[in-house]
């Protein structure tokens, strides 16, 4: 009578109205795991591609198996307590930066001038190092350079959201032609103020009035320790300050309805260069860092070198939760060093380059997920039909293998799941994203 | 046969069962009644006919053969038009632009125009002449072929010069409308830019859109919510002619006078399920009633006679421009006493928004005062709006007398006495306070202490925060208080656990966002929340816009309660029925100018119509002419009983 393959289209979209957080978590990890399994086949092939070359010229070369990339892999990570500490280390820079923009995107503020914000930071406290090293005392040296590094920061940030108060211009593009001017100027300061050598590069490396070495160093007689204490306390300072100072709640309110903010007499302007000034410090602060304490120089291609933009990512991808934000970045910066540890046995491999490739690749599949996390897609009913029989087996082979540990706790334990133990075959059983998820058609 | 036929067609969205199994069907040449609530799934129903949703299960035949509606594209190809609740008109075009914008140029293929044309050709040649010479017979094929070429060869410039003229010369497509809007008496010109045009006339752009396109199913999505009783029964003349002309018609509506009135047959849906057809003639409104909310629903509301009423709030020669410029609100003024609901009329868009928004301090108030009596005569001084020092001066020019009447003169007293003397409440107000409002922002109005409560008509946008939780929501009005740098959610929470139960909200937790509770729940948290400081002066735009019946009535009993505290209510309706059951005395807005203000007992809905869409020639202005002694001769007898019974609830 009716045929339901001609009257319905193959599959269509609905939108979840309610997101399941352990599904949408679990998705996310899933995501993760893909993303370095399809690094690894990526490389797999490159390396073999890599070899031929090397082979025709002659050369001879080390058989390569995915076990030998993974053993890169996490040796690149994790392989030595020095390289633990720069893992840490990266990660908690990243974090400062994901932090330093949270209130801004919370506030619904699209600030993607993090770049520009920590250069002038870095600019700052430079300034502050070339003039007064070895004039001034050490410890007068390191406070000048936090308050101008501070100052140069906030400034920077402060622009926009006065163009933004005032005109209401758009902060997006005005940060981010902010940044370009940071990097002019720093430039300018670089060749025209500073430089001291014949190479024609700022280096502080062990001036006096740069932060001193504190704690265990690597191999470049880098040290870690203090940056990361302040990160932690700074995360901790900005968990709370979002979620329980009236700050917080008004930044929220501004961010999710600017309306009601005006209902209830929030002044939207104040509230958001406020916001940016706080941003400032934060970006001020991860300058002063960089350049007096990590880096000890001031170039405008590495000392920030895309944190600013990465930052902004990891907010975004933590759903600006400070705590989710630690192990993002954590994710992240595994990533960018287990693939740097990879690239550093193969020849002819940049390591930037590489990692740089291999966490595209994350944030790829990462962002991809989240369709997957708001949407559902619904498949033609015989297929549907298929899908669900396909499922349920799972669930039954599931719920039978828990039954078999001696664990009667079965995942709902409704009369329908038990019918579904009695006969598997027959019943046709909901797929487990159905019965969890409220869907809701897409216009 | 059917013109449309719906069998089980299904919607759920998420857990909500928009529609459940609904079969439905349409004759051709009937106006048929959908009836139902708001939210009992009439609007997602049609969105399946008109391809905006597609269903999750279930059938639809047009003219007999089952299709498959996918998008409005299709819907359009079936003949079935939709004429939505929120018009997508384009307000710069005038209405014959609107009406023929995106329409297609017929089709006209060159490859199959250069086939026919070879194809004839062929036929041409082969029915020549057999007995023609060689010659002539060649002579005679060159022509055919020649003849066949330069038709081919021009093709290109002919569709060019047709979509030249389809998309620049759409002069005769304007009188081909005019033709339609003539053949079914709709009153319109169609030059005229949308702009332009009142909400009845945009109604009809879209009506004629619809029926230009070739529509013979026509939807008609609560067409009379934003019309005047005069304009509804124009709409209702069209109608019928429609039905004449053998078009099918369904109308949404949740309005009973109106199915009896207009359709021939009436379907009602209940909670998304379908409930049953009756013919129109053999059915009555009661009957239909009971089909719509299922259990019987007392439709009365309880009206008490102001007590008491003293001016609270006080507008003179209120102007307002709105992000045009153009004056939204223009001199407008009136009284709103404590203790009665104060109805505002209006078409929606005729300066509601502004007036309220303009008295709350959210919109600029370009002249007219705004003057709030604060009853505090006889009252005592409190810290809670006054600091020691701001009592220490409105003691110097003599504001405050002591219970007994004297004076007080706080020089010489010690800050710990005049504390004491405070907290002992011991010293009161000699007169009402009198604050202008104007050019006050509205945190100024909440730090000067003013109780002024505010129930915008977009909920979610303006009065609550949709991704955040109800208890977030509750502290929206009152987390700036104390000096802690943080915010106290242990207040909130007690205040939104008491709103959840006290007024049956259906959530899961406090800690649920508002966003996801359904239009009446979070209509309950706003309100709640707004009379939860005790207002003096209570502002409600479209409370009850898009509630259930049982939700509407716990708003109308919530303002009620609030009338009896005395408070000020103002209520913004549409409901003409509701705001002449519930009001004490109505102010109409016509263009942004008051049109009259009525006693409610006494008014009819045609003249509150009438006063909506014309500005009478002399302007009536209904005022409480009942001094206190005078109030038992006026009322009549058993309502006096109410009014004494009621102050004596109010002494107790």
């Amino acid at each position: 009578m009716i045929n339901n393959k001609i009257h319905e289209p193959l599959f269509h979209l609905t939108k979840r109205t309610s997101v399941n957080a352990k599904r949408a978590w679990a998705l996310r990890c899933g995501a993760f795991i893909v993303s370095i399994l399809l690094c690894a086949i990526i490389t797999l092939i490159i390396v073999e591609l890599n070899n031929q070359r090397l082979v025709s010229e002659g050369k001879a070369v080390d058989p390569y198996s995915i076990g030998q990339y993974f053993d890169d892999f996490f040796t690149g990570a994790f392989g030595t307590p020095k390289v633990v500490w720069g893992l840490f280390h990266e990660t908690a820079i990243l974090l400062l930066v994901a932090l330093a923009v949270t209130p801004c995107f919370k506030m619904k503020f699209w600030n993607i001038g993090g770049e520009g914000q920590i250069l002038m930071g870095g600019l700052g406290a430079a300034v502050a190092i070339q003039f007064m090293s070895g004039k001034a005392s050490n410890a007068s040296t390191i406070i000048v350079s936090i308050i101008l590094a501070i100052a140069f920061g906030v400034v920077w940030a402060v622009i926009p959201a006065l163009f933004k108060a005032k005109w209401n211009t758009n902060e997006t593009l005005l940060t981010l032609m902010m940044n370009y001017i940071a990097i002019c100027l720093v430039d300018f300061f670089i060749s025209s103020v500073a430089v001291r050598n014949q190479t024609g590069k700022l280096n502080f490396l062990n001036w006096p009035g740069t932060v001193p070495p504190i704690g265990p160093a690597d191999f470049a007689g880098r040290t870690y320790i203090l940056k990361i204490v302040i990160v932690a306390v700074i995360t901790t300072i900005i968990a709370i300050y979002m979620k329980y100072s009236k700050h917080g709640y008004e930044i929220s309110v501004v961010g999710e309805s600017p309306n009601t903010a005006k209902y209830v007499g929030i002044n939207t302007k104040a509230v958001i260069i406020r916001t940016l000034v706080l941003c400032g410090v934060m970006c001020g602060i991860c300058g002063f860092l960089l350049v007096s304490a990590t880096s000890q120089t001031l170039n405008t291609e590495s000392t920030v070198g895309g944190r600013g933009f990465v930052g902004v990512l990891i907010s975004w991808l933590a759903q600006f939760n400070p705590i989710f934000m630690v192990l993002v970045s954590f994710l992240v910066v595994f990533i960018q060093k287990g693939s740097a540890g990879v690239a550093l046995w193969q020849d002819g491999f940049n390591a930037t380059s590489y990692s740089s490739v291999m966490t595209g690749i994350f944030f790829f599949l990462i962002i991809a997920v989240e369709f997957f996390v708001n949407y559902k897609l619904i498949f033609r009913s015989d297929i549907q039909a298929k899908i669900d029989n396909f499922n349920g087996k799972i669930k039954f082979a599931f719920t039978k293998k828990k039954n078999a540990e001696g664990s009667a706790i079965l995942q709902d334990t409704n009369g329908e799941e038990q019918v579904e133990e009695a006969q598997p075959q027959i019943v046709e059983i909901e797929s487990p994203a159905s019965d969890e998820t409220e869907a809701k058609e897409e216009e | 046969m059917k013109a449309i036929e719906l069998v089980g067609i299904t919607k759920t969205f998420g857990s909500v069962h928009a529609n459940d199994d609904v079969t439905l069907d349409v004759e051709k040449g009937e106006i048929l009644s959908l009836l139902g609530e708001n939210g009992s799934g009439k609007t997602t129903l049609m969105n399946m006919l008109a391809g905006i949703y597609f269903p999750d299960a279930g059938h639809i035949f047009i003219d007999g053969k089952e299709v498959l509606i996918k998008s409005p594209i299709d819907a359009f190809k079936h003949k079935i038009g939709m004429v939505h609740q929120h018009f997508k008109l384009v307000d710069l075009f005038t209405a014959a632009d609107n009406i023929i914008l995106g329409e297609k140029m017929p089709r006209f293929s060159i490859k199959e125009k250069s086939q026919q044309y070879k194809h004839q050709a062929a036929n041409e040649i082969s029915a020549l002449d057999a007995n023609l010479d060689e010659k002539a017979k060649k002579k005679a094929i060159a022509k055919i072929n020649n003849k066949r070429n330069l038709k081919i060869c021009a093709l290109p410039f002919i569709k060019f010069v047709k979509a030249v003229a389809f998309n620049y010369l759409p002069r005769n497509r304007a009188k081909k409308l005019q033709k339609i809007a003539d053949q079914y008496g709709f009153d319109i010109d169609l030059k005229k830019k949308i702009y332009e045009m009142s909400v009845s006339e945009k109604q009809t752009v879209e009506i004629i859109k619809v029926l230009y396109r070739g529509a013979d199913k026509l939807i008609l999505d609560e067409p009379t919510a934003v019309l005047t009783p005069q304009e509804i029964q124009k709409l209702f003349a069209v109608m019928r002619k429609m039905r004449e002309s053998g078009k099918s018609i369904i109308i949404i509506t949740h309005k009973l006078n109106e199915v009896m009135e207009i359709s021939d047959r009436v379907a009602v849906l209940r909670k998304g399920k379908y409930i049953g057809t009756v013919k129109t003639s053999e059915t009555s409104e009661k009957e239909l009633t009971e089909m719509m909310v299922g259990a019987k629903v007392d439709l009365n509301i309880d009206r008490q006679l102001p007590v008491d009423p003293q001016p609270r709030l006080v507008v003179e020669g209120l102007t307002v421009r709105n992000k045009d410029g153009l004056h939204a609100i223009e001199d407008v003024s009136f009284t709103v006493n404590g203790g009665e609901i104060l109805g505002i009329a209006g078409i929606s868009g005729n300066g509601q928004k502004e007036l309220l928004e303009g008295i709350a301090g959210l919109q600029h108030v370009e002249s007219g005062n705004i003057i709030f009596y604060n009853p505090k005569e006889n009252k005592p001084v409190t810290f809670f709006h006054n600091d020691l020092k701001q009592v220490k001066k409105k003691a110097e020019i003599g504001m405050f007398h002591y219970p007994d009447g004297t004076p007080v003169d706080l020089k010489g007293k010690s800050n710990k006495e005049i504390t004491k003397l405070v907290n002992d409440e011991q010293i009161l107000y000699y007169e009402n306070e009198v604050i202008d409002l104007k050019h006050r922002t509205p945190r100024e109005i909440q730090e000067l202490g003013i109780k002024l409560s505010f129930v915008p008509e977009d909920r979610l946008n303006m009065g609550l925060v949709g991704n955040m939780s109800i208890v977030d929501n509750m502290m929206l009005r009152s987390y700036r208080k104390g000096k802690s740098v943080f915010v106290n959610r242990k207040r909130p929470k007690a205040l939104a656990d008491k709103i959840i139960d006290d007024l049956g909200v259906v959530t899961p937790s406090d800690m649920t966002p508002v966003r996801r509770l359904s239009g009446g729940n979070v209509q309950k948290v706003l309100v709640g929340r707004e009379i939860s400081s005790s207002p003096k002066v209570l502002m409600s735009a479209y409370p009850v816009r898009g509630l259930d019946v049982n939700s509407s009535y716990l708003i109308y009993n919530l303002l009620n309660e609030q009338k009896a505290r005395n408070t000020a209510v103002v209520y913004v309706g549409e409901d003409l029925d509701v705001l002449i059951a519930l009001c004490d005395r109505i102010l109409v807005l016509c263009g942004g100018k008051v049109s009259a203000i009525v006693d409610a007992r006494k008014v009819t809905k045609e003249q509150l119509g009438l006063l909506m869409t014309k500005m009478p020639e002399t302007v009536e202005r209904y005022e409480y002419a009942i001094p206190k002694d005078t109030k038992t001769e006026t009322v009549e007898t058993n309502t006096e009983a109410e009014v004494k019974e009621e102050e004596s609830n109010d002494k107790q």
